[in-house]
């Protein structure tokens, strides 16, 4: 039974991209490109794990994150983020939002690929 | 030491500037060597004839020796070291140093003023950076292209399972991308390279039209007469601004004339001539919103007055939407200004007319007299929003006229070195140096 990921990322390509890759590994992905209704979009759906953009239309993914930490059914669910911005202070707004895990753009294949991985096994 | 007291330094200074020896101007004088050795050392008084007669032999007019150097010199040192940042100097003692050593004085007060331009040139451009959001708008879409094509050109370097169809539609996807990248990179580089004389650069819409109107010199004396020169105004001013400046180019030309209309040269000019600065006391006689009256105001006045006035105006939100800056009081390019500002007063109580006086830190201090008031731009109705339009307009107090009860206030936060202000809302980076 394949493990489900729910991407949350804007950029068509970039979705295509690394919903093939991961699908490729075995994962069941799920893309959502609108920030506005993410957090319902992940509560429907309850992916085993989460990637999420920072910079979203509608809604930032720091925002999006909090949302998700305060829903109980999702709320545990493990979330790696992506940005475009890689300073200090993005990390840490990240960390606080309850991000598991950060990754900056432009990132590698075989990066997000051991990222998502090393997320599933977490308990 | 006062200033007339120095003549002796100052016919030292020039004797040796001449090569002559104090024997030998002594005697072209008529004096002894050992009177105008007192003479020199300010034990002994000098005028009259005897001053003339010193000044006839080194060549100088007897001003320069019973005056010193230049009163603009002698100010700008002054205005050197008031600067906060610099270390003590001997402030008492400035008359004698510009007198005694006039070409180091004068070299000091120029890179003075070089430092005042190069820190105006600094503010600019670190606003520019800090609060652009083209540029932050632009930097986002090439990383993302680039994690784009970098993701999907790595799936094409390694073929294994990669069906024809998917191939395809990934080579076609780096096609894509690879075209937004090229797109958006040429126009960066073209943003930047338009930005690299700071005072002439134009982006948004608002900058270009800004751009415009200050390289015209704000009057347009076509409009100041008749509305019939709109058109042909529009084209020569608006030949190279995009669409979206040209519309706002044109609202501009519009608002001009009718301000013109409504409020003409020949009833303006003789008043702000006759000293007049205070626009509410003017809409008030002439019966006009004091905003078409500060419009008008900072419009003429680089054609009557020898001070140009500034003007700012911002929407509701306290956007600002129109810069005539001074030289002495600077308008960011981006984002919010200083929330000490009057202008941001005026926001606060609509239809109140206020007035006060405000000063940059920066190169001269001069102290600005603010007039700020908020107007409706439509008929209040009970369900709909204000709409407000805010006016401040700037009026430089002349040097040496300016009142002790001045407000400090600043460009914007992100620019400015008043680290304990109320008013701060981010972090600065020129105390910060981030």
């Amino acid at each position: 039974m394949p493990k489900h990921l729910l991407l949350i990322e804007d950029e068509p390509n970039i979705i295509e991209a690394i919903s093939f890759i991961l699908s490729r590994d075995g994962w069941s992905v799920r893309a959502h490109s609108d920030g506005t209704n993410a957090v319902e979009t992940a509560s429907r759906l309850k992916p085993d794990v989460i990637i999420l953009d920072v910079m979203l239309p509608g809604k930032s993914g720091y925002d999006i994150l909090r949302e998700i930490r305060e829903e109980p059914d999702i709320s545990g669910i493990p979330v790696l983020m992506l940005t475009a911005r890689g300073q200090t202070k993005d990390r840490e707004l990240a960390e606080k939002a309850g991000a598991s895990r950060f990754m900056t753009k432009p990132f590698s294949n075989a990066d997000v690929v051991e990222a998502v991985r090393a997320l599933a096994l977490q308990p | 030491m006062a200033r007339d007291t120095l003549t002796g330094s100052r016919i030292r200074e020039r004797r040796v500037m001449a090569g002559l020896k104090q024997a030998e101007l002594a005697s072209a004088a008529g004096i002894s060597a050992s009177y105008l050795n007192l003479i020199e050392h300010n034990r002994r008084g000098i005028g009259g004839k005897l001053l003339l007669d010193i000044a006839e032999v080194l060549g100088v007019e007897p001003a320069l020796l019973s005056e010193g150097a230049e009163a603009t010199l002698i100010a700008a040192l002054r205005e050197a070291a008031s600067d906060p940042k610099a270390a003590p100097v001997e402030v008492d003692r400035v008359d004698e140093f510009a007198g005694r050593f006039p070409g180091w004085a004068g070299l000091l007060s120029d890179n003075r003023r070089r430092i005042a331009s190069l820190e105006r040139t600094v503010e600019t451009l670190s606003d520019r950076l800090t609060h652009d959001p083209h540029l932050a708008a632009s930097l986002h879409e090439m990383l993302s292209t680039v994690t784009s094509i970098r993701s999907t050109a790595s799936i094409l370097n390694d073929p294994a399972d990669l069906s024809p169809e998917w191939s395809a539609r990934f080579h076609r996807n780096v096609y894509e991308d690879a075209t937004r990248l090229a797109e958006t990179s040429r126009a960066l580089v073209g943003y930047l390279e338009a930005s690299g004389d700071a005072t002439s650069e134009a982006s948004a819409p608002q900058d270009e039209m800004d751009a415009v109107l200050a390289s015209a010199g704000y009057f347009l004396e076509p409009l100041e007469h008749s509305p019939d020169g709109i058109s042909d105004l529009s084209e020569t001013l608006g030949v190279e601004l995009s669409a979206d400046a040209r519309t706002l180019l044109d609202a501009h030309l519009n608002r001009y004339a009718s301000d013109a209309e409504q409020l003409p040269h020949e009833i303006l000019a003789p008043k702000m001539l006759a000293g007049e600065t205070d626009p509410f006391a003017i809409a008030a006689a002439l019966r006009l919103s004091p905003g078409l009256v500060m419009r008008r105001m900072a419009i003429l006045s680089g054609s009557v007055l020898d001070d140009d006035f500034g003007l700012a105006l911002c929407d509701g939100t306290g956007t600002l939407t129109y810069r005539k800056p001074l030289q002495d009081f600077s308008l960011p390019r981006f984002g919010a200004g200083c929330p000490l500002w009057p202008l941001y007063s005026a926001l606060c109580a609509p239809g109140m007319p206020i007035m006060r006086l405000i000063a940059q830190p920066g190169a001269t201090d001069r102290q600005i007299k603010a007039f700020a008031y908020a107007e409706d731009t439509q008929a209040p109705a009970l369900d709909g929003a204000r709409l407000l339009k805010v006016h401040m307009l700037m009026v430089p107090v002349p040097f040496g006229a300016a009142d002790e009860k001045t407000e400090a206030v600043g460009v914007s936060c992100r620019i400015c070195p008043r680290n304990d202000c109320a008013g701060r809302r981010e972090p600065s980076i020129l105390s910060t140096g981030q």
